[in-house]
Order: structure tokens, then sequence, then C-alpha cells
């Protein structure tokens, strides 16, 4: 891959030429013009980014109710509650196991899918827009979309089973907390493995070759040329897919909010959901911002981990 | 148009990757005995892929019990659209003045800034940058609970405008950052000649650098259009008016509304109402979507 066309070369070019001036005098104005163009940005980030997470952190520590507002500290009360929450350990729990089966069953079906549509040709092409275009539509538009798709009343699966005498009895996809999984992984694989499947084409198509050629010529079969060739230089593209499958699924709200509504019997509640239902069913801002901020810390030392062991290896 | 995105999107754009080179006899012959099985393969594939998205725009005119359209084919589905609440007509408006709103807000944040650390240094310059970067690392739920707070005491929850602003900060990451590499991938000459023929700075990004980053700016747009008109959870939480709902939320919240029986055939409307707009621009702009990941995808 032609690295310079994505790196182009950093702004560290020379000023233009002063011209007469003192050079020290245009240089602060150059950076004075620097900050007014960067203004907006910052009173941006600072208002809706800086604040808030402030915000947030205080809110924690405080008896904070929906309708009340601050009620003054309380901590960590927030904190200490949050551990006598019926849901949290289920709900953390679903979340992980949610996470590893998306992740697992999603990466390897977007590398094969890659893997198919690597050539170019007409046909190829058509293949990968068919993939790409469900991620153009949103979650919540795509889980309304499954919603009708996994009814009894209109979704057409059962009835074309039933007519082709495959199964007696209505196919039930969202009855039983493990239909409700398996029913709400097949959706998010449908919504996001076209996303998927483009970084990893990006990663294969930076691959030279000549490294293929080489392997070709040593006589390696092509499952020696995947494991040895493929899947090695692979490595950065398919770590990036990892860090934005497992972050993206631990956060999972909209496909459970709409599509299982965390049923059957609260079996499929994820964490942010029990962010949600804390501060808007509960009325405890207090505990939804305690709970934010404990997510927040596991998620950015996740981060580190994973940004940790990627640059060890590289 | 600047050369360097111009030749990331040929040599790169996985749509039309660099040809392969021919294979040898042997490898020809393998792949003819391979081709039926692929052939079947992929077309079951693709036929997966595409199947609930044509599925759901015929469930929306067919005729099916329990919904508006009780048998044949026809649009009753989307006449009851039209009927609920303040009208599909007024959550599609909602919903374009969110999604314009926080285009506009993006770009202009993406044009200045992107600007400012692609061609200026200043005191405070890095710090701002991993700032705006940091962004991606805080979970929407997190934010969204303060924000509630604190958009509540500026007397803009309940408003498009402050659920824009919610919704532009969370482009912020992406748009900054590739508006930087944009302006950073045009010459310096160009700004330069700009000044010395005696555009200021502001005059060289309007007239001259602009002009330069178009692409980028599409990539931008077109990522923030699709965010703001297809976010859920950010008006589940800020918008309480039922009238003030964009599609995503009035959509969800019609399930429900027809005295607990759910109309399937309604939804199926709603969601080819919210689909549609989205597939259409994906179509159309479809290089520029994926010139915007590459970016992306490339820097990790």
């Amino acid at each position: 891959m032609t690295t310079d066309t994505s790196t182009p070369p950093v702004a560290a070019r020379p000023e233009p030429a002063p011209r007469g001036r003192p050079r020290r005098s245009l240089h602060r104005r150059r950076s004075v013009a620097g900050i007014a163009f960067a203004l907006p940005t910052a009173v941006f980030v600072l208002l809706l980014f800086v604040l808030p997470l402030f915000t947030v952190g205080q809110m924690s520590l405080s008896e904070w109710t929906l309708l009340g507002g601050n009620l003054g500290l309380n901590a960590p009360d927030n904190y200490s509650d949050l551990w006598s929450s019926p849901l949290l350990w289920p709900s953390i729990g679903f979340t992980l196991l949610y996470t590893g089966i998306v992740t697992v069953i999603m990466l390897s079906i977007a590398l094969g899918i890659a893997l198919l549509v690597q050539e170019s040709t007409r046909w190829t092409s058509f293949l990968r827009t068919a993939v790409l275009v469900p991620s153009a539509l949103g979650l919540a538009s795509a889980s309304l979309l499954f919603f009708g798709l996994y009814s009894p009343n209109i979704g057409p699966i059962t009835p074309a089973l039933q007519s082709l005498g495959l199964i007696d009895e209505a196919i039930s996809f969202l009855g039983t907390p493990q239909a409700a999984l398996w029913s709400t992984v097949f959706l998010v694989i449908w919504r996001f493995t076209g996303f998927y499947m483009l970084v990893l084409l990006v990663g294969l198509q930076g691959i030279s070759l000549d490294v293929y050629e080489a392997g070709r010529l040593d006589g390696a079969s092509r499952w020696q040329l995947f494991r040895d060739i493929t899947l090695p230089l692979l490595r950065p593209s398919i770590a990036l897919s990892l860090i934005l499958c497992v972050t993206g699924s631990l956060l999972a709200f909209d496909q459970f909010f709409i599509l299982t509504r965390g049923g059957p019997d609260n079996s499929t509640v994820t964490v942010v959901q029990l962010i949600y239902r804390e501060a808007f069913s509960s009325f405890d801002l207090g505990g939804a911002a305690a709970l934010s901020v404990v997510v927040l810390l596991v998620l950015v030392v996740l981060n580190i981990v994973q940004f940790r062991a990627l640059r060890s290896t590289d | 148009m600047t050369a360097p995105t111009t030749t990331r999107q040929t040599a790169l754009d996985p749509l039309r990757p660099a040809s392969r080179p021919r294979r040898s006899a042997g490898a020809r012959f393998g792949l003819a005995a391979l081709r039926t099985p692929y052939f079947v393969l992929t077309g079951a594939l693709a036929i997966i892929f595409l199947f609930p998205l044509v599925w759901s725009a015929w469930a929306s005119v067919a005729g099916q019990p329990g919904t508006a359209q009780q048998s044949g084919f026809g649009f009753a589905n989307y006449a009851r659209l039209l009927d609920y609440g303040a009208g599909v007509g007024q959550f599609a408006l909602n919903s374009l003045i969110v999604s314009g709103l926080t285009v506009v807000f993006t770009l202009v944040l993406a044009l200045t800034g992107g600007y400012a650390f692609a061609k200026f240094s200043f005191p405070g310059k890095n710090v701002l940058f991993l700032l705006v970067l940091a962004i991606l690392m805080v979970p929407y739920a997190t934010l969204l609970v303060p924000l509630y707070v604190l958009l509540g005491n500026l007397g803009l929850i309940d408003t498009l405008f402050g659920l824009s602003l919610v919704l532009t900060i969370y482009q912020l990451p992406f748009s900054i950052f590739m508006m930087r590499i944009s302006f950073e991938a045009v010459p310096a000459e160009l700004e330069e000649s700009a000044l010395v023929d005696g555009c200021g700075t502001i005059g060289a990004l309007l007239r001259v650098l602009t002009p330069a980053v178009v692409p980028g700016l599409v990539t931008v747009g077109l990522y923030a259009f699709l965010a703001a008109w297809n976010d859920f959870i950010a008006p589940l939480i800020l918008i309480s008016d039922a009238d003030l709902a964009p599609l995503p939320l009035a959509i969800a919240n019609l399930r429900q509304q027809t005295m607990g029986a759910i109309d399937y055939g309604v939804t199926e409307a709603g969601v080819v109402v919210l689909a549609l707009p989205c597939i259409v621009l994906f179509l159309l702009l479809q290089r520029y979507y994926i010139s915007g990941f590459m970016s992306g995808a490339l820097k990790g």
C-alpha cells in the first residue's frame, strides 16, 4: 500500500516567506490566526465534551434525581448502590457473551467475504455493494425492519419453511432468551459485516502480490498462503476490526432496546440499557452517572491494553 | 480536486482494485472447477444481504391481515403513517432539520478546525487535537446523562437545535481528522501564493483552499448526515415532545400506539421512509463513503 497517500507531508513546512517584515511578528500573527480558526472547535469541545465529563463525575458523587435535580453530595453511595442492583451482573454477563459471539462470528464472516470478493469483476463489485448496503441504514432502522421480519404476524420465514415442509410449528424468534440473542446477533451481522469487510479488504489490497508469487514459487498450497502470508500481513486490519467490534458491541443499545426490549424476562439487558433504565425508569441520574463513569473507565483501560498489545507486536 | 485524494481513490479504492495478474493455466483450471460452488455461495450471500431490504419494501405495500393494507397491494400503510401523530411529514421534517443543522455545524467546525490543525502552529494545538480524538473513547451514554442536565439548564432540552449540537460532538473526531488530512495534502505553495496576492488567511481559506478540499467535505458531510438521520439514543433521551421526534424515534414509538397491538405494516412503511434516503445517498456517493473510511482504516 502506498503510504504516502495516507500520510501526506505533515505541516512542518516553512511558514510563508517573511517579505521584509520581522519574522517574529509574522510568526505571532500566524499563530494568532491559528488560534482564531481553532477557536470554534475548542469552544465546542469544552462545552459539549469536557464540561459534561466533569458534570458526570460530579453527578456520580451526588444524590441527583431526574425531577429533583442536584440534592447534594452523597459519595460513595451511588457507586456502592450499583452492586446491589439485581440486574448488574446479569447485564454484564450478557453484554460480554453478546460481544464474544458477535466479534468471533462477524469478523470470521467478514474475512471470508473479503477473501471471496477480492478479485475485480462486475460480479464481485455487485457483491461488495450488496454486502455494504445494509450499513447505510441506521441500527434503529435495521432493528425495526427485523422486528417485522421476525414477527409471528407478517414474518416471511416461518411460512416459507412451512411450505417447504421443513418445520411444523411457527419459529419464535424473540420468545426465548436463546432465540432473542441469536436473532439479534443475526441482525447485527447483517448490518455491520459490510463495514468490517471493507476494513479487511483495504488491508488485503495492501499485501503485495509479489509476496504471494514468491510463496507460490516455493510451492506453498492455498491454505499455507493464507495462513503464512495473508493472516500475518493482515494483522493491523484484523486488530483494528477487533477493537472497533469489541468496543461497539460492549456499548450495544439500539438493537436490544427496539428488537427485544431487554426481554424475555430481562434476559437481554445490556449495560448501556441499564444506564438508561437507571436514569429514565428509576429516575436516578446519580446512579446512572456512576454506572457511566465505571463503563468509561473500563473502556479506557480496555483500549489502552488493546493499543499496547498492538504496538508491542508491530 | 486534490491530487492525493484522487490517487487514494484510484489506487486503493477497494471497489476498483488494481487488476490482479493473469493466473497460470493450472490455476485457471482450478478456478473453473471452483467456479460453480463459488457462484452458488456468493449468490446466496447476495440474497441473504439484500433479502431483508427487498422484503421490507414488499411488506410495506403487500396486503397482510392486521395491517392497514388488508388485502391486495396498495399504499394504505403509508396513508396511516401520514395520519399518525403529527404526521410522517412532520417527523421527516424534524429529521431533515436535525440532519441539516448537524451537517452545517460539522462542516464549519471541520473546515476551520482542520485548517487550523493542518496549516498553523499555535500553543495548545496538540492538546486540543488529542482532546478531539479522545471523544471517540467516551461512550455515548456517558455523555448523554450529563448533557441531559446541562442542556436542560440552558433551555436547550427538547429542541432540535440542542439535539444537533450533541450529534455534532460525536462527528468531530472523524471530521476534523479527515479535514486535517485533506488540508495537509494541499500544496503549501497554493496558500502562499494566495497570501502573497494579498488574501488574508480567511480569504485564502475560502477562495483557494476550500475548493481544493471539496472531496473531503463531501465525505464529512455524508457521514454527518447519515449519523444524524439515523441516530436513535440521543433523541430518545433529549427529546420528550412527541411532535419534535425525528423519524427513528417516531417510528419506534409508533409500534405501541394502536391499542397494544403492534401494526407491523406501518412499521415496515416507516422503515422504508427511513432507509430510502440513506440507500440512495449511499449509492450515489459510494466512493466518498469509502474514501472516508479508508483514511480512518489506514490510520487505525
